[in-house]
């Protein structure tokens, strides 16, 4: 509590961790590169580096505010030094900014134009180097790397799993793999959180648009799309709509004027998901199979367990994903000689997940020795099309999803953030359906991103079913360890990679820029869920359709589940 | 086992009697630098001499008709230049022989141990004079020695030989005598400060530490030093190891630590080796461990090998080092007092601020004041490096003037040569000039100067030198040693460095002065750490005080010191020349030519400065145009 002058003007603080906080809450946007509440105070940068009363220089983001401190923000000297330290950082870095994937979103870039760096007196000292295109979900750009620790902070602290380091001294600095690794031998999640926090291009997506064009402007093939829940509340942000606000419509018209033939909704074979999983968990409880059952929705914490824990993979449920329920279903819907019409079918999904990438790969998500997710792309590379289309996305009329795999259900759209997965499944088990009960499940603390681990019990049939909800796989490291030690016992697990859960996935669009927005998203997801006429999955009528259709009799099993390859 | 007060007392005793038993004791060095020149094959030789000698023995209650004869391996004698150094002592008569070879042993043995003579020619003489005892030399005469009191005349491997020179007095005295907060006081009050080269108040710091909510703190040994041209603190660790322990423990009574950490750097095996040895030994006989001397106080002893990381000497970077991590800088605060190693409050200081301490605690706060200044009480340990006659390890009162230091410790300067500068605190100091040269080495006096007393290394430079080049030294070693993590100082210090290869190179121009100045003041400005602050300090020293040999490098292309290749011009004397032609011959460039028997002239435009024709010219013909 107390008071700080900020260049002349008083402003309060209460519990702020540091200054640079309090000089952002006081509508100074300080430049940092490697400052981000979300991680540990790194200090790197220096751009944050204010000075006091007395001429001392101290950066903002380590400092602790004291009652009555008078700060300057910038003086002559601070504007010189940062001025310099931008052109010094752009002088070791990569400039072919207009080819970049960054281009526009890129902090560097915001600083260079904000600093007024209009010359670099200093040639690129750095040899190039070579692109790590290794992962099928995210490309490093060691060229244009400013070194600011970002990654390597989400990889330890958030993720838990501590891929990238730095390595070598001096100006030979780089970040990079244990023994310069190719990412795809490591043990990377493909979570593509450190491409979330790097603030250039030197970690983004891999993208997979050509391959997408390509199938779409052939005419050959049936491209049939799926798009995931998180995605409609978070592409608005690239053409400039509220934040949160759901724009499925508007994506689902962007896609048919692009050429995709047929485009469902994820939120279908979420509610899938949802039978598969119940049904599964109950088959646990009652035969005494094992237990707590971990969520298999996420592929980056499938492979957490898997890299990290493999003596718990048994653990982790066998169904497939969301993606990959929806992705087997369509494959075997179109493999039907009076669907398939003659022409080839590809599946695109649309996820806000760059590990997607890395599950379609995986042959245990396949059919009959065929890939059923054939494309994986991002929110982001999905908005980079319709641009790229030159569509009027702010202006589109809404299309509603094609059908029968159209419809999904209020369970299903939570399915995007973290506590939405159980809170589906709760209303499954749940034999009442009505708003009261609905209310007091949304109320059992499984909601909310204030807090990576949350826990709940449920009275259900004469037991108590102990829940736990992760989002963080740091966080998930902390619970595996008390599970393994039997300091905690639970049904089920549901597990996020991504803290607060997909619509914070490392496909997503990202605010570069300010603090970022946390709360409009999963807002947006709970609001399309109260929206919904139907918000029970096992009371999608979809459901039944699928369920009791000739073509997928005696296959449920197969389409639905892992382990079949 | 020494478990209370009283074991303390009768083994130090005993150790004192085993000591004074000795008819004669050889002692020889046993210091990194005499061990290069080969003491160690001196120590065996002297060893085998006196064990296979009848008339003497090296055991202790000899039979009656033999005389007791040690011989043992010291710390440092300081006398680097002269290595390897052997004393013979027979109570208060100490012959110092300077550069013994092997051969000598026999004669040193039969005349110096056996008999009272002086083998005269392996005196070290000075201007005509011999001299015979060691503190006669002017080199050790002018030094006050208090933390390397012991280096060079006790067994550095003994605890017993450390007992018998006092050892643990102190530690007695804070144990059975002192509270927590006198030891602190005392420290205060002796207006102790840091001597790994911030000069921060020891006592304050460990204050900070003592008052901290945390119960568990740690108390660490900063060993890692790593500035070139500086030895002072792995001599006091190999020289004197049980010194600085006590040191510690002392620092971890008075603050409740119960763990110590030495973090050495890997390149001090000797110093690794006898810490190691003194650790055991103290473990063995009680004096580290649970309840020493029977009082409430577990201390307990750790020794971290750093990998020759300069920047692993910055605190915050040592202690991620200890922990497993990669050795950089964290952005404080938190400081260490509040968040060092672990995360708990930690003591951290280097190795002569530790053994200080002890002293300290014996003699009080107000002796320790009448030595050196008002502001910078105590002495200081150097090492003296570069163009000086007598290299070595010394220690002399803050205050001492750098004349006194160079002239009447050092000898002066090697050859006779000119003094130019001299480098005070390695890569993070500046130069002192001979402007400088009557001004009292301290804290506060060298900082009005722009540089700093640092750990102790003064590297000195004679004419010879050029003081570009000397920048373009240290700024070349701190940008091979930053760690990279902050922008300023990784790309900073890199581009200082190119313009400084530009300009020895003879390709600079005059707004890279600028650019220099403006780099070095965001540097300074900006950088995380002390380390990266501090890196444009060479630079700026030596622009401001040799900022026309700058400006003769770029503007006339000329390196008045003859040291920068690419400025160098190749002439030949055409009075001397006899035109050989093998200098022709031997060209790489073809840039010399003449008529056979006439003087020959280079093509400065060909030439490539390698300097073949001048190494093989028969009639010193060929000089370098200044």
């Amino acid at each position: 509590m107390g008071v700080i002058t900020i260049d002349g003007r008083k402003v309060e603080f209460t519990n702020e961790k540091n200054i640079l906080t309090i000089i952002r809450k006081a509508g100074i946007d300080l430049p940092t590169l490697c400052y981000h509440s979300d991680l540990s105070t790194f200090g790197a940068c220096r751009l944050c580096t204010c000075e006091d009363d007395r001429g001392k220089l101290f950066a903002t983001c380590s400092e602790e505010p004291r009652d009555g401190m008078v700060i300057y923000t910038n003086t002559e000297r601070l504007r010189k030094n940062r001025k310099l330290i931008v052109e010094l950082l752009l002088a070791a870095h990569c400039r072919e900014c207009t080819s970049c994937d960054k281009s526009g979103n890129c902090k560097l870039q915001d600083l260079a134009y904000r600093m007024g760096v209009e010359k670099i007196r200093f040639a690129n000292y750095k040899e190039e180097a070579p692109l790590d295109l290794s992962s099928p979900s995210i490309v490093r750009d060691p060229n244009k790397c400013v070194l600011c620790g970002n990654c390597v902070r989400a990889c330890e602290e958030l993720q838990g799993v501590g891929v990238l380091g730095f390595t070598h001294r001096g100006a030979d600095a780089t970040v990079s793999p244990a023994f310069n690794k190719d990412m795809v031998v490591t043990d990377c999640v493909s979570c593509g959180q450190c491409r979330v926090y790097c603030p250039t291009g030197a970690i983004t997506i891999h993208s997979n648009v050509d391959e997408a064009w390509k199938v779409i402007n052939d005419k050959d093939v049936r491209v049939v799309a799926q798009i995931a829940p998180a995605v409609r509340v978070a592409a608005g942000d690239v053409f400039g709509l509220p934040k949160g606000e759901n724009s499925m419509g508007k994506i689902v018209a962007a896609m048919h004027r692009m050429g995709f033939d047929q485009v469902y909704d994820t939120v279908y074979s979420a509610d899938l998901t949802i039978m598969e999983e119940s049904a599964e968990f109950l088959e646990r409880v009652k035969n005494g199979g094992t237990l707590p059952l971990f969520t298999s929705c996420c592929p980056a914490w499938v492979k957490f367990i898997e890299t990290q824990y493999p003596e718990l993979s048994a653990n982790i449920s066998t169904c497939r994903s969301p993606q990959g329920m929806l992705s087997a279903v369509l494959k075997e819907y179109y493999r039907a000689p009076e669907n398939a019409k003659d022409k080839k079918t590809v599946v695109i999904s649309i996820m806000p997940c760059t590990a997607k990438k890395m599950e379609a790969k995986r042959k245990d998500n396949w059919t009959k020795g065929e890939q059923d997710t054939d494309i994986v792309l991002t929110t982001t590379e999905l908005c980079r099309m319709i641009k790229s289309a030159g569509i009027d996305f702010n202006n589109l009329a809404p299309d509603p999803c094609d059908n029968p795999f159209g419809i999904g259900s209020g369970g299903g759209v939570i399915f995007g953030v973290t506590g939405g997965v159980t809170e589906a499944v709760l209303r499954r088990l749940s034999e009442s359906h009505d708003p009261a009960t609905l209310q007091a499940i949304a109320e059992c603390g499984i909601r909310g991103n204030e807090t990576g681990i949350k826990e709940a019990t449920i009275p259900y049939n004469g037991i108590d079913v102990k829940i736990c909800v992760i989002s963080g796989l740091a966080n998930a490291h902390q619970v595996m360890q008390q599970v393994k030690s039997g300091e905690k016992q639970y049904h089920l697990i549901e597990v996020m990679a991504c803290r607060g859960g997909c619509v914070n996935g490392g496909g997503q669009p990202v605010q570069t820029t300010g603090m970022r927005d946390k709360v409009s998203r999963p807002a947006g997801l709970y609001d399309a869920d109260n929206k919904m006429a139907v918000r029970n999955s096992d009371e999608n009528p979809l459901m039944d359709l699928f369920y009791s259709d000739p073509l997928f009799k005696g296959k449920v099993h197969e389409l639905c589940h892992r382990g079949h390859e | 086992m020494i478990n209370n007060k009283e074991a303390l007392m009768a083994a130090r005793d005993e150790a004192k009697k085993q000591v004074a038993s000795y008819k004669c004791r050889i002692l020889v060095c046993a210091g990194t630098g005499c061990i290069a020149t080969g003491s160690l094959k001196i120590y065996e030789e002297l060893l085998g001499l006196t064990k296979n000698c009848p008339n003497v023995t090296i055991e202790f209650a000899p039979d009656a008709g033999k005389d007791r004869v040690g011989v043992i391996k010291t710390g440092c004698q300081g006398f680097c230049e002269l290595g390897p150094l052997v004393r013979i002592q027979k109570g208060d008569e100490v012959i110092q022989y300077v550069k013994v070879q092997k051969e000598d042993c026999k004669e040193v043995f039969e005349q110096s141990v056996l008999n009272n003579n002086v083998v005269d020619r392996l005196l070290y003489t000075q201007g005509g004079k011999a001299y015979k005892h060691p503190t006669d030399i002017p080199f050790i005469a002018k030094q006050t020695r208090i933390v390397l009191e012991n280096c060079g005349s006790v067994d550095a491997e003994s605890i017993d030989e450390y007992l018998a020179a006092g050892g643990f007095t102190a530690l007695e005295k804070v144990l059975f005598n002192m509270t927590k907060d006198e030891v602190i006081d005392e420290v205060d009050k002796s207006g102790l400060r840091g001597r790994g080269g911030a000069g921060f108040p020891c006592g304050k710091k460990w204050k900070q530490v003592a008052r901290q909510k945390e119960p568990i703190r740690y108390v660490v040994c900063n060993g890692d030093e790593g500035d070139p041209g500086a030895f002072m603190d792995g001599s006091t660790m190999e020289g004197d190891p049980f010194k600085l322990i006590e040191g510690m423990m002392i620092a971890a009574y008075a603050v409740g630590a119960a763990d110590g950490y030495i973090y050495v750097r890997a390149e001090y095996p000797n110093s690794v080796a006898r810490l190691r040895n003194a650790i055991a030994q103290l473990e063995e006989r009680g004096l580290l461990g649970d309840n020493i001397l029977g009082k409430d106080f577990s201390f307990r002893m750790h020794i971290n090998r750093g990998a020759g990381a300069f920047v692993c000497g910055e605190g915050s970077a040592l202690t991620a080092s200890i922990e497993g991590k990669r050795g950089m800088p964290r952005t404080k605060p938190p400081r260490t007092v509040d968040k060092g190693l672990w995360e708990k409050p930690t003591v951290l200081n280097n190795v002569e601020t530790y053994a200080n301490v002890p002293k300290i605690i014996i003699e009080g706060a107000d002796w320790f004041r009448t030595i050196g200044t008002e502001g910078s009480p105590g002495t200081k340990t150097f090492s003296l490096t570069g163009s000086i006659e007598n290299t070595g390890l010394i220690e002399v009162p803050m205050g001492t003037t750098l004349r006194e230091i160079i002239y009447d410790i050092g000898g002066g300067l090697k050859n006779n040569a000119e003094f130019k500068a001299v480098q005070t605190g390695g890569p993070s100091g500046g130069c002192l000039t001979k402007d400088h040269l009557d001004e009292p080495l301290d804290f506060e006096t060298v900082k009005k100067f722009g540089t700093i007393i640092g750990s102790g290394g003064l590297v000195v430079m004679d004419v010879n030198t050029c003081m570009v080049e000397v920048a373009r030294f240290f700024m070349s070693f701190t940008q091979r040693e930053s760690c990279g993590k902050c922008a300023p100082c990784r790309e900073g210090t890199k581009r200082m460095l190119e313009i400084l290869q530009k300009i020895v190179d003879g390709n600079g121009e005059m707004e890279d002065l600028d650019k220099l100045e403006e780099l070095s003041k965001m540097i300074s400005q900006m950088a995380l750490c002390g380390l990266g602050k501090t890196a444009p300090q060479p630079v700026m020293s030596t622009l401001r005080m040799f900022r026309d040999e700058y400006v003769e490098h770029i503007q006339d292309k000329k390196c008045a010191a003859k040291v920068c290749t690419n400025l160098r011009n190749y002439v030949i004397d055409p009075e001397k020349c006899k035109g050989c032609g093998k200098c022709a011959k031997n060209c790489p460039a073809s840039a010399i030519s003449g008529e056979k028997k006439a003087p020959h002239t280079i093509d400065s435009k060909k030439c490539i400065k390698c300097g073949a024709c001048m190494d093989n010219c028969g009639f010193d013909a060929i000089y370098i145009e200044a």
